[in-house]
């Protein structure tokens, strides 16, 4: 799941836990989920290690992506 | 000697003759600006241009060739009033005089502002600029790819903005020419690449940044090439220009997903604050607990509700109860023997308290009280008689 999707899934059900019908069940399972999703999220954030880089076209038409 | 045509046994060829006219009319002509009305413009299908330049009282015969064309924006328009610079020459082929064009500009804007419409409403018409269309920018990219001069100024500050505002968002340079006569191709060859790439890379970039700083109108006219435009509006990720300065405007800026004013401002758009995006993520855990927190209080206070209404319950259960017993106890009072004594009837007690209620519990010689309504009479057992007949038969 991309990082964005993660972060809408994460905001969805801080939305539904605020639903006063939610049975107490079902909003122990998405907390569960969310607590998930969060460690997911932050895992992301923390790995990701920005380069800058430049695209570059082979004669044979491969893109190589170089530092 | 004599001159050359000084005779008519000296005459010169038509050819001869124009060609020297045409090296006095050039030599006697620095390259200068003319200006006047353009008149009977027409583009050759070789890709000259030819018109008149003329004011009310003399017309000049003009060409642009080929090669100069591609320099000017647009086509002037009929009537329009221009200043041309070129070499004033004579075209031999058919002894004319001639100017021969190597720019071309209008008053004010002019042309600029000419084209600039002119591409503007050809894109308007096929909904191209419709803000409709405009895409919402990812908010959170992995990966930018940028199209400018890898030398450039844009870059090196679209490249310190990213690496200050979130250390883990990848960039990707695409490098093209971004002015003189190259650039719209090499623009277009970027464009195609990031196309071609992103349909086949692992992790293709999320949002395309394309521009590049300042300059003059010149410099930046590449971002009002239609093709270019027409490119960008067909990218497969979102756009977002970024062209010289806040007051340049360019058609490029149409068609991108977002105008920014300078590079540094797209990448301020393409990237979000990675401290702000963990205080969003702290955030978001903060609702959600609290909610679930919510949700447990009120489970919490519904089962206090409910409990007490049960000892509500309860409570008036025992007070049901109690109306009953004393309701029993009136009645039960309503047959008490003291009752019986106001009736006339008195109650036999011994030393002990107990109720003498048969003959044996009375000796004869000892003393007994008897309860009588309104008090207490001691007496003493004088004999003790088998039956009363009269209560006996009245049983």
């Amino acid at each position: 799941m991309s990082f964005e999707r993660t972060l809408d899934r994460l905001e969805e059900i801080a939305v539904a836990l605020d639903r006063d019908d939610l049975p107490l069940e079902d909003a122990l399972a998405l907390f569960e989920e969310g607590i998930a999703k969060l460690r997911e999220a932050s895992a992301t954030l923390s790995e990701a290690e920005g380069k800058v880089r430049t695209l570059v076209e082979e004669a044979d038409g491969v893109f190589e992506v170089r530092e | 000697m004599r001159a050359p045509g000084e005779t008519a046994e000296d005459a010169i060829t038509v050819a001869d003759l124009n060609e020297t006219a045409k090296l006095v009319i050039e030599g006697a002509f620095q390259r200068l600006w003319v200006k006047g009305e353009v008149s009977n413009f027409t583009k050759h299908r070789n890709g000259h241009w030819y018109f008149s330049l003329k004011d009310s009282s003399a017309q000049l015969p003009c060409v642009i060739w080929s090669r100069d064309v591609r320099r000017i924006p647009t086509a002037p328009s009929e009537g329009m009033a221009v200043m041309a610079h070129g070499q004033l020459t004579i075209y031999p082929a058919q002894g004319k005089m001639q100017f021969m064009v190597d720019s071309l500009e209008a008053e004010g804007e002019g042309l600029w502002k000419k084209a600039f419409d002119e591409t503007r409403a050809r894109l308007d018409k096929e909904g191209l600029t419709d803000p409709a269309r405009k895409r919402r920018l990812p908010r959170f990219p992995r990966t930018v790819a940028v199209i400018t001069s890898p030398d450039g100024a844009a870059l090196r500050d679209i490249i310190a903005v990213i690496a200050r505002r979130h250390s883990g968002v990848s960039v990707v340079v695409i490098p093209a020419a971004v002015q003189g006569e190259t650039a719209p191709d090499s623009l277009l060859k970027a464009l195609d690449r990031l196309a071609r790439w992103h349909a086949t890379a692992v992790s293709p970039p999320d949002v395309l940044i394309i521009g590049r700083g300042g300059g003059s109108r010149e410099d930046l006219w590449a971002f009002n090439d239609e093709r270019v435009a027409r490119a960008i509006a067909a990218c497969p990720v979102p756009t977002i220009s970024a062209v010289g300065h806040e007051t340049d405007f360019t058609i490029a800026d149409l068609v991108a997903d977002l105008r920014a004013a300078t590079p540094s401002v797209a990448a301020e758009s393409a990237v979000p604050v990675l401290a702000e995006v963990q205080q969003g993520l702290r955030a978001l855990a903060g609702s959600m607990a609290d909610a679930l927190e919510d949700k447990v209080q009120r489970g919490a206070r519904d089962l206090r509700v409910r409990g007490d209404g049960l000892s509500q319950r309860a409570r008036r259960l025992v007070e049901r109860r109690r109306a009953r017993v004393q309701q029993v106890a009136g009645r039960l009072e309503a047959l008490s023997p003291l009752a019986v004594l106001g009736r006339g009837f008195a109650v036999a007690r011994g030393a002990s308290g107990g109720t003498l209620s048969r003959r044996d519990a009375f000796i004869p010689g000892s003393s007994f009280d008897l309860l009588l309504q309104d008090g207490r009479i001691r007496a003493l057992t004088e004999s003790v008689h088998e039956d009363a007949p009269h209560l006996r038969s009245s049983r």
